[in-house]
This record gives structure tokens, C-alpha cells and sequence, in this order.
């Protein structure tokens, strides 16, 4: 191309950046696909006709590109986002970056409504980063009808031993019917958010306070030796290839008797037009070993929040304190039933009489993530807060490592001692390459 | 007897050319059949008979734009095919008409960018689209995939360009015609079958692009590529969404592909055989 040509082009794209401006200011919100964040792009009426001068462009990416993009983009400094989607794991690494814009909301957006918990995982210093669109905490769903069946009775607060022995007493594999359905496809947030807050429960711990990995750990031997042997007898066919989205429609179609995972399944499971056991289905406590008082302290929450490269910082904060406080809740509610209201924020949705006779997970969900500590998530003193994560930036690395071979060990390709003693040495060579094993 | 063999050989050439092809095509059949079922279904396990709802089209219609990024899509494509082209048939005419010593050495290096990672640059590349406003426009996009296909394009261009005999061109500078004579009324028209297949398979790689055209665009030159990845995800069941939306963005080029299978083979093949 002609220098003349590349300058005309260039001239040109100048032009139409200048132009933009001039107009009425255009916030980008970068989100996530699934359920809730797809129904809120479809109902910002309400916010755009009480802001005529702020236009919505929603860049919807899967989770891990949306990482990645959005990552390049800070990190340059690009400032192509005004509103992110972000978790629990993303909002204290970056908050410490100095990434994000800290969010002072105003009185009426009620700050002291959010669950506790869940304020606090997306606080640094005591400053909220992010604001909670839906949040999530583990729990057991287990088959009221099977369980009455097999004559086994289901604790509110069950041991993993109770889970054990539903698990044999459920099992029918003639008929198809698995006890128990936990995730084992790799990756950090999928197996290993299930086997860390498992291991949570089993009063284990990633690291000690010198950052040195304890899957040599006696606590980890007998909650992967554990995990290994509930899923081996009583656990569905393939079981290491299954993660969310694949032990959710088996749940639904009558394939388990108990599924240990996210509370947000709990509406898709009830769910009669999606699910052929909806009106069978209880709800438990995630399970802790005898003596251990730990119930996993899994805790996730897709939130939004302001890049500090976003030159919109106040109409992207006026949407921020609109679509997640309580007035989108009651708007959703209206429009679709109690049921969808995003779960999992705000103590005043538990509070709400409506909401608990729609949704009859809602008790268990709510006592689930109050009993959430992303702060000190193991027994044992430990160097790191997160729940089923470690919030380190090295983690999606290695969790995912880990979660791999753990997977391996599922499928039958290597012995629980194998994939502990192959994480260990793993798990200790990155974290000395990355400065923190000195 | 020989001709048995023959045939028979031919028959079991046939067999196995067909079962290739099969198992090349049937990621995309099978993406085309699950954009028919439910999410049900689409979750519940191999079945290669769905029950033929239209329901995931409709949701994916409602969710997103489709015109947009497909738009999008073609003027990148095309764009990007038009200016790679304008580039690389001077290039490729010198190098195969007066090659020197370095020609060689100068065809490899082009070639040797394609080795690196393209996420190497990834930064680099950012900041300069920050820096220049290009940053989510079709402009920017448009040279970006150019530059990306370049090599190939010429590599392509100039083994087509070795097979015209030089004498042709020659004759045509004896006869008077300027070097762009030369160039756009003798060698381009002789080369046509060549020019035509590089075009189609660089117009192929540009629609498929999904690295460059998912980092450097949030909403305006956002293509199909950006509208296949809003639907996928790890919590919730979207696959049948995720197919439909796959299958919307891949029919254009597929039945381009189809329409020009022909000179795409041809042209692929050219000089293949010497």
C-alpha cells in the first residue's frame, strides 16, 4: 500500500473517533452468555429511557476470552470497556492492580443489603470493587423420592459419610440411577472448584503460610481417595469428561441422586419445563467430614464493575448501582415470576415472602453463602483468601494442571497417590518459578 | 484380469476417499443437525435424528444481530482480499519474473512470519490500534488481515507467475507496453485461474479468522467470528444456540465454497503435477 493510502486510511478511522464523542455517550459492557446476564441485555428499558443521553453496547464473549480481552485491554490501558463482568476470583487480584474504579454507591443502591459474604469477596481494604449481579455458593440437590425409597434419611447438614451411604443406598446402575454426580472434567473452575471445596471440607489447604503446596497432606490423600471411590461405585459412566452443563441435564433427566454444585442449578433443576424431576427435588448443606467444621466455603459471584481506564466512570456507575440493585430485582420479578430474580446478593430477596414460597431453594441457598468464608476458606492457617480458588493470579495455570491430572486419575489412568504426588511436584516447581517459594 | 484389478483398486480408492471426507465433514454435519434440536436434546447424548425445531434459530436471532456482523464479515473478507491482492501481484511478478539471489531467502522470510504465535503480538498490535484509532473499525481489521494472509497470498501468486513463460511478457515489452501494461493486460488475464483460486482461499481464511478479530474489536467491526463466541459458555445450556449460531455464520462461505469448489481445486492443484 502507498504511504498516501495509509495515511488517507488512517485519517479517515481518525475522523470517525472524533465523531463519536458528539453524541450521546455509548457505555461498552463486556458480559458473559448465560442465563441471567442474557435476560438483563433484554430488560434495560427501564434504564434507557431514564437515561436518554447513555446508549448500551454489550459485547457478550465466553469467559475465558472475555479474560483475556478484557485483561489486554487494562493492561494497556485501552479503555475500550465501561462495564465488566468479572467474578469473585478477577476483583481482588485486580483491585490490588489498581485496574478497577472503586464503587462508592449511592444511599439508595443500600450497600449494607448485600450478603455479607459476598460483599466482602469483592472488597479489598474494605472498598467495594464490583457489584453483584448473581452470586452462588455449592450445595447437595438430592432426589427426595430415592432417597425415601432407599430408606436413607438426608440431613440438612450431612457428613460426607451420610452422603456416602445415600450414595450406595440410591445406586442402581441397571436402572440407570447414579447416586451421586460430581464434576470431573478439568480446569480450575471446573473439577477443581468441586475437589478444593471438598478438600476445604476435609480440612485441607492449598498452601501453608510459606506458599509450599500440601497435596502430600493426609487431608488431601483421603478427599481425593474419597472422591475417587464415591465416584467410582456410585457415579455415572465417563464421569471424568462431565462438567456443569453435562451433570446438570443428567440431574434432569433423572440420572442422579444427589449433585453436589453451584446453588444457581438449584432453579434449573426445579424448573418443570426443563427438568423431568422438578417437584422431587431437596436441598442440603455441602458436606464436611466428621469433626471438620468446614462446609467447603465455595463462593462465586459474576459482577459488575468499572475498568479505571473507562472514560464514562459515572454513567457506567449509574448503570452498574441500576442493574444490580433492587429495583432491577423487582422488575425481573415482575416481568418473569419471582423464580428468575438473579439470586444470591441481597439479604432483602431472602427476606421477601414471595420469593421464598417461589423458589424453595432459596433457605438452603442463603444459609449456603452466609456460611461462605472466602477470607480463611480452610481450617488450617493459610497464606490466600478465595473459596474453590486460590486468588493468585498464577492459579488459573495450575488449578487447571492440577485439575487435569486429578481428572487423569478419575478416568482410571493413574492412582490417587500418582496424580497427589504428580500435583505436588507440579504445583511446587510453578510456584518457585513464579517467586513464591523462595 | 487387469482391468479387474483396475477397478476394483478404483473402487477401494473411491471407498476410502469418501470415508476421509466423510470424517473431515462431519464436525460440521453434526454441528448443522444439534442447531435443529432442543437444548435437551442437544446435552443428551449422540443422535444424529433431531427433532427438527426451530426454536434455537429463533432465540439466536432475538439475543443478537446477526446483520451486523455479517456485514462485517464481508467487507472484511472481501476487503482485506482486494488489498492483499493489490499488494502481491507486483511482488510476486518481481520475484518470479527477475528473480536475484535473495529471492529465495526473501520468499522464506515472508513465510517464516506465519511461524510465529500470532498472541505474541498481541500487544504490540493493541497499542498501535490504540494509538492510531483503528482500534474496533473495519479499517483496521481490514489491513490487519491482509497483513495476516499476505504471505500466503504471494507464496500462491508467485508459483502461479513461474508457470507463465517469461517470453510472453517479454514479447509484450518488445511490443511497447509499460510495465503496468505489462502487469494488469498480459500476466493478470493469463493468470486468472491462479489469481481466482488465491482470492477464494484467502477470502476462506478471512472469514474464519477468529484470533485478530475477536481482540481488536468490542462492537462496531465486530464479524461472525465475535458472534459465534457470544454464545458459547460454561454454565447453562447453549449448544443448540451455540450450533445455530455457528451454522448461520459458516452457510455463506460453505455454499461460496461449494459454488467454487471447482476453481478452488483447480487452482490449488495448479502446478502440482509437473
Amino acid at each position: 500500500m502507498t504511504g498516501k493510502t495509509l495515511r488517507a486510511l488512517m485519517g479517515a478511522s481518525a475522523m470517525t473517533a472524533l465523531a463519536a464523542p458528539v453524541m450521546a455517550e455509548t457505555l461498552t459492557i463486556a458480559t458473559v452468555n448465560n442465563g441471567d446476564m442474557i435476560r438483563m441485555q433484554q430488560m434495560t428499558a427501564p434504564f434507557t429511557e431514564a437515561n436518554p443521553d447513555i446508549e448500551l453496547e454489550w459485547v457478550t464473549l465466553e469467559e475465558n476470552i472475555l479474560r483475556e480481552r478484557v485483561t489486554t485491554d487494562i493492561a494497556t490501558n485501552g479503555g475500550q470497556y465501561d462495564v465488566l463482568t468479572i467474578g469473585t476470583y478477577e476483583v481482588p487480584i485486580w483491585a490490588k492492580q489498581e485496574w478497577l474504579a472503586p464503587l462508592e454507591m449511592p444511599a439508595e443502591y443500600d450497600v449494607d443489603d448485600l450478603l455479607p459474604a459476598v460483599r466482602e469477596a469483592l472488597s479489598v481494604d474494605g472498598t467495594l470493587y464490583a457489584a453483584p449481579f448473581y452470586g452462588e455458593s455449592a450445595m447437595v440437590m438430592y432426589r427426595t423420592d430415592l432417597v425415601e425409597a432407599a430408606g436413607v434419611e438426608m440431613p440438612d447438614s450431612p457428613t460426607w459419610d451420610d452422603i456416602k451411604a445415600a450414595a450406595e443406598a440410591m445406586t442402581d446402575k441397571d436402572a440407570e440411577i447414579y447416586g451421586i454426580c460430581l464434576r470431573g472434567k478439568p480446569g480450575w473452575g471446573e473439577n477443581m472448584a468441586m475437589l478444593t471445596a471438598m478438600a476445604n471440607s476435609y480440612g485441607a489447604r492449598w498452601f501453608d503460610t510459606d506458599w509450599q503446596p500440601q497435596f502430600d497432606s493426609e487431608e488431601w490423600k483421603t478427599a481425593l481417595t474419597d472422591y475417587l471411590d464415591l465416584m467410582n461405585n456410585y457415579g455415572p459412566p465417563g464421569a471424568s469428561s462431565n462438567g456443569f452443563n453435562e451433570n446438570l441435564s443428567l440431574f434432569q433427566q433423572g440420572k442422579c441422586g444427589m449433585w453436589i454444585d453451584a446453588t444457581v442449578a438449584a432453579s434449573f433443576v426445579t424448573d418443570p419445563e426443563d427438568s423431568t424431576v422438578a417437584d422431587s427435588v431437596g436441598f442440603a448443606q455441602f458436606p464436611n467430614k466428621d469433626g471438620v467444621d468446614n462446609h467447603g466455603n465455595w463462593l462465586w459471584a459474576w459482577s459488575l464493575a468499572i475498568p479505571a481506564s473507562s472514560q464514562q466512570q459515572d454513567a457506567a456507575k449509574k448503570f452498574v448501582a441500576w442493574a444490580t440493585g433492587k429495583e432491577y430485582t423487582a422488575a425481573v420479578a415482575e416481568a418473569e415470576g419471582w423464580r428468575a430474580a438473579p439470586p444470591g446478593t441481597r439479604t432483602s430477596l431472602y427476606e421477601n415472602a414471595e420469593y421464598q414460597e417461589a423458589a424453595p431453594f432459596a433457605e438452603m441457598t442463603l444459609k449456603s453463602m452466609n456460611a461462605a468464608n472466602t477470607q480463611k476458606s480452610s481450617v488450617q492457617d493459610i497464606p490466600y483468601t478465595g473459596g474453590q480458588f486460590v486468588a493468585i493470579p498464577e492459579f488459573q495455570g495450575i488449578g487447571t494442571a492440577v485439575g487435569q491430572t486429578f481428572s487423569a486419575a478419575l478416568a482410571g489412568q493413574m492412582s490417587a497417590d500418582d496424580a497427589l504426588n504428580a500435583a505436588q511436584s507440579n504445583v511446587t516447581r510453578e510456584m518457585t518459578r513464579a517467586g513464591y517459594i523462595k | 484380469m487387469a482391468r479387474a484389478v483396475k477397478t476394483r483398486t478404483r473402487i477401494g480408492y473411491s471407498i476410502a476417499a469418501w470415508t476421509v471426507a466423510l470424517i473431515i465433514f462431519f464436525p460440521i454435519l453434526y454441528t448443522v443437525i444439534t442447531s435443529f434440536k432442543s437444548e435437551q436434546e442437544a446435552i443428551a447424548g449422540f443422535d444424529l435424528i433431531p427433532s427438527l425445531t426451530l426454536e434455537s434459530y429463533k432465540a439466536v436471532q432475538t439475543q443478537n444481530d446477526y446483520f451486523r456482523p455479517f456485514v462485517n464479515s464481508v467487507i472484511l473478507a472481501l476487503g482485506s482480499t482486494v488489498l492483499a491482492l493489490i499488494v502481491a501481484i507486483p511482488a510476486a511478478w518481481a520475484m518470479a519474473f527477475s528473480p536475484t539471489k535473495r529471492t529465495k531467502d526473501i520468499l522464506m522470510w515472508m513465510l517464516s512470519t506465519k511461524m510465529m504465535p500470532a498472541v505474541a503480538v498481541l500487544v504490540p498490535i493493541y497499542l498501535i490500534f490504540l494509538r492510531t484509532g483503528l482500534m474496533d473499525t473495519r479499517t483496521g481489521l481490514v489491513i490487519i488481515l491482509m497483513l495476516m494472509n499476505l504471505p500466503i497470498v504471494i507464496w500462491m501468486l508467485y508459483t502461479y507467475f513461474r508457470e507463465i513463460p517469461g517470453e510472453i511478457l517479454e514479447a509484450a515489452r518488445m511490443d511497447g507496453a509499460s510495465l503496468r501494461d505489462e502487469i494488469v493486460h498480459v500476466l493478470t488475464p493469463m493468470a486468472i485461474p491462479g489469481i481466482a483460486s488465491t482470492m477464494l482461499l484467502n477470502v476462506i481464511l478471512a472469514w474464519n479468522e477468529a484470533f485478530w478479530t475477536i481482540q481488536l474489536t468490542t462492537t462496531n467491526a465486530a464479524p461472525l467470528s465475535a458472534f459465534i463466541a457470544s454464545f458459547s459458555s460454561p454454565q447453562g445450556l447453549f449448544w443448540a444456540k451455540l450450533s445455530a449460531a455457528s451454522t448461520m455464520a459458516i452457510a455463506p462461505i460453505l455454499i461460496m465454497g461449494w459454488f467454487s469448489q471447482k476453481q478452488l481445486v483447480r487452482g490449488l492443484t495448479f502446478g502440482a503435477v509437473k
